[in-house]
């Protein structure tokens, strides 16, 4: 495989020199792919923690019973939707798919880069523009009169809240162009990714032959280039209906709101599967490295991911119980959001089955992999009750159901997107963490948002309802351990900080692979940092 | 073309300006039209200008990103493995541009079908419909908010002619496209020609269609849902037409092989997207509508 010198020293009709790290034009007109990633990893890092501030404004208001931090609830609201909104379009997705899909698809597939380079990039530069949008949406007016500012809806927007009655200022169509414009930057995105993954596969490498990660993200791609298209339709329908008197979702002229949430669910189960996906694929990477194993099962995990990719299309309104939908109509989707934890059954007992009798490396990212599948299967678990339409009916709403989608996603997806980043840290940036801070980031974030989110079972099992600033005393106990948990892993998020710095000050040089015998898979086949274009011989798969 | 080393032929582009100025762009469309809508920054809502500078950043931006595109395809950068990657986008760009329609269907079918259940008192019971008494689309169109019946169109009159044409210029594309492989270029730009004045026939007779409408787009949601899905469909008609016009000018300037013409597939698979886009519309906005509902049948 080729090294830095030696691809150095060949020059092409482009610039096969690694252009200098400090070359503004690098990075703003980038048609590389790792270096599109690692401006997504950055961006991710920036929006995540302003999210993860957000959320700490939240639990410090709900340590006790009445306003601690927020003058009213709008402004409490706000900070909700806009914390929902952030982690899932600006934290999550960015991160797992625009950063490690961006990095590690064309290296693990063994191309050169992603099919369309230049559309890659206006894939990433869309999001600032997006994230901007939302960001002054706070600043806005939220109604045509009065002093509230920002929108405060919830982050699934159901009008009527969304609507003119509800935020008829400017701020909730903000919210709607930022959602408009991240919706282009992922389809545009997806339709790279496809084509990169069925077009630019090494010889050799068949399909059947393709690491998961590549299956993943792949998987994940078509979720997103049919979902996200009917959420831009729902959406121009909300703006209509606020700005020309369309009637979409207005029951005074034959429309209806419940419509909405059709719209928006058959867009937003997909979504949280375009959320967890990669990580699947991530997870599946770590355990088969650091068991020292292939992966068990390698066709069923990968077909694993289609059936619950197009599963997720047809359980939408599970998330809409309580609208008054008929009983054979619940029935329904009870029953095929039940059959979804077959195929994640197939994931977690085969990830099992990879551990099962492998010498395992409890390495930093095997640590997190772990701690994943563990958490997961809670969230998981957690899910098979709410998919119950009865039980539903007493749960929807509450914060069993924020634990519930907590525990797959900053439980989940969150840790699968650590796993990746202590996974790959050394072949994407060059340089050896220390490893100790990462396990103390570990120990600590595992621990804290266990704190964080368990006792948010038992609140809401209690009746407490989410998306309220205040609560009555009876809470208040199991509200102060979430909040204690809070600062637990705000520590660990300082130390990550820290961890970050720490590698990059003592530049302690990274192995080409780290890992030794398990990591199978090409990336490790390159020098770390790899090259600035690698595969300039194609490798070939045997 | 390829340096000595690289021995594959895939393309690495050269970093480029027009991602982020287009990002740029599309932020500052956005600002616009959200300050049109509502007035932000001091600049009262109704100001139409303000949407300009994102308009016309955006277009400057396409016009030189896709003049790269051209210039690469000409310096041999398109090799036969690029040129299926093109192929993929494109296709999963007009699936994407299918799923969108999906979203207008969606909220035309769910309500012609299910009206009743949202709105007849004596569907209360939701566990138990009396699926018997629903009259689903015979009911539908409702009343408008004003008190005005819908008055759905003949879609045997204009909206039936409209559908020849595009069903016409669909043939017209493919006779180009067949004309261009075998070389004869003066038959190819005689079908596009005729291809592109088809497409502006049919949008002109939407704007005439549009002016006699008997219901109004705010005044219920079918006039909504009519309103945006042939409107959302109409402006794809004119991008595809743009789209056809470019490549009638770049076989004028002597472009396009027999062998490799991508931007001339690209914009015959974009029409004949559209066109079969505009079947479902006439099938079931027109069609449908017109001849189950009592009210329809005549009443134009």
């Amino acid at each position: 495989m080729s090294s830095d010198s030696a691809t150095a020293a060949h020059g092409g009709h482009h610039d096969d020199h690694s252009p200098s790290l400090y070359s503004l034009s690098r990075w703003l007109f980038s048609t590389n792919h790792k270096d599109i990633g690692t401006l997504y990893l950055v961006f991710a890092l920036f929006a995540g923690l302003i999210g993860f501030a957000f959320s700490g404004l939240m639990r410090a208001e709900l340590f006790e019973t009445g306003f601690q931090v927020f003058e009213d609830g709008q402004q409490y609201n706000v900070i909700t939707t806009m914390h929902g909104l952030i982690m899932i379009f600006f934290m999550v997705m960015p991160a797992l798919i625009g950063g490690f899909g961006n990095w590690f698809v064309p290296l693990m597939i063994g191309a050169p880069d992603m099919a369309m380079p230049r559309m890659n990039n206006i894939s990433f530069w869309l999001l600032p523009a997006s994230f901007a949008l939302l960001m002054l949406s706070m600043f806005v007016p939220a109604q045509a009169t009065g002093d509230a500012t920002g929108f405060g809806g919830g982050w699934v927007l159901y009008p009527p809240l969304s609507g003119t009655v509800g935020h008829g200022g400017v701020a909730m169509d903000l919210v709607i162009f930022s959602l408009h414009v991240a919706g282009i930057s992922s389809i545009l995105g997806a339709i790279n990714f496809i084509v990169t993954i069925l077009n630019m596969r090494a010889p050799g490498m068949t399909l059947h032959k393709m690491p998961l990660f590549a299956w993943s993200v792949l998987i994940t791609a078509f979720l997103l280039v049919l979902a996200l298209p009917v959420l831009a339709g729902a959406l121009t329908m909300l703006l209509t209906d606020r700005n020309f008197g369309s009637k979409f979702f207005v029951p005074a002229g034959g429309g209806d709101p419940i419509m909405f949430q059709h719209l928006f669910w058959f867009f937003g189960h997909p979504e949280v599967y375009i959320m967890i996906l990669p990580g699947f694929g991530i997870i599946s990477q770590i355990v088969s490295t650091f068991s020292r194993k292939p992966v068990f099962g390698y066709l069923a995990m990968a077909y694993a991911m289609v059936a619950i990719g197009f599963i997720g299309f047809i359980v939408w309104a599970h998330h809409m119980y309580t609208v008054g939908m008929g009983v054979e109509l619940k029935a329904y989707f009870v029953a095929a959001t039940m059959v979804i934890a077959v195929p994640t059954g197939v994931k977690i007992f085969s990830w099992i089955a990879t551990m099962w009798g492998g010498s395992i490396d409890f390495t930093v990212p095997m640590l997190w992999a772990i701690g994943f599948i563990f958490l997961f299967t809670v969230g998981g678990v957690t899910g098979v009750v709410l998919a119950n339409a009865g039980v539903d009916y007493s749960l929807h709403d509450t914060y069993y159901v924020v634990a519930h989608f907590h525990y797959v996603l900053s439980l989940g997806a969150v840790f699968t997107l650590f796993a990746g980043w202590y996974y790959w840290y050394e072949k994407m940036f060059g340089v050896k963490y220390n490893g100790m801070i990462a396990g103390a980031h570990f120990w600590l974030t595992f621990i804290g948002s266990n704190v964080i989110f368990f006792p948010q079972h038992f609140l809401g099992l209690q009746g407490m309802p989410r998306r309220y600033v205040d609560y009555t005393p009876a809470f208040e106990y199991w509200h102060q351990w979430s909040t204690y948990g809070y600062y637990i892993v705000a520590v660990g998020t300082g130390i990550f900080l820290i961890g970050i710095i720490e590698s990059m000050v003592r530049h302690r040089k990274a192995e080409a692979n780290p890992w030794g015998e398990g990591a199978t898979t090409l990336e490790w086949t390159l020098s770390s940092p790899p090259p600035f274009h690698q595969y300039n011989d194609l490798p070939r798969i045997r | 073309m390829a340096g000595a080393a690289v021995k594959h032929d895939y393309h690495l582009v050269n970093p480029s300006p027009w991602p982020i100025l287009g990002a740029a762009g599309i932020f500052l469309l956005m600002l616009g039209m959200a300050t049109y809508m509502k007035g932000m920054f001091g600049v009262p809502s109704g100001q139409w200008w303000v949407m300009l500078p994102g308009a016309v950043w955006l277009t400057w931006v396409l016009i030189g990103w896709w003049g790269d595109v051209l210039r690469e395809s000409k310096g041999g950068d398109h090799t036969g493995v690029v040129q299926i990657s093109l192929r993929y986008g494109m296709v999963l760009f007009i699936a994407s541009e299918v799923m969108f329609f999906v979203a207008w269907f969606w909220g035309f079918f769910e309500m012609a079908i299910f009206h009743e259940v949202r709105a007849d008192p004596s569907q209360t019971d939701l566990a138990n419909l009396d699926l018997e008494a629903l009259q689903g689309w015979s009911s539908w169109p409702v009343l408008q908010v004003d008190g005005e019946r819908v008055k759905t169109f003949d879609p045997f009159h204009l909206p039936l002619i409209n559908t020849l044409i595009l069903l016409l210029s669909g043939t017209t594309v493919t006779w180009a496209h067949h004309a261009l492989q075998v070389g004869d270029r003066k038959s190819a730009k005689l079908g596009l020609l005729l291809t592109v004045v088809l497409g502006l026939c049919f949008t002109a007779l939407q704007v005439v269609e549009y002016a006699e409408a008997g219901f109004s787009y705010d005044g219920s949601l079918y006039g909504s849902a009519f309103f945006m899905a042939t409107g959302f469909h109409g402006a794809h008609v004119i991008i595809g037409t743009i789209f056809l016009f470019v490549c009638l000018m770049r076989l004028m300037a002597g472009g396009m092989q027999p062998q490799k013409h991508l931007g001339f597939e690209f914009a015959a698979w974009y029409w004949h997207f559209v066109d079969v886009v505009w079947l479902f519309l006439f099938a079931f906005v027109y069609v449908v509508p017109h001849l189950v509902w009592p009210g329809g049948a005549g009443a134009h």
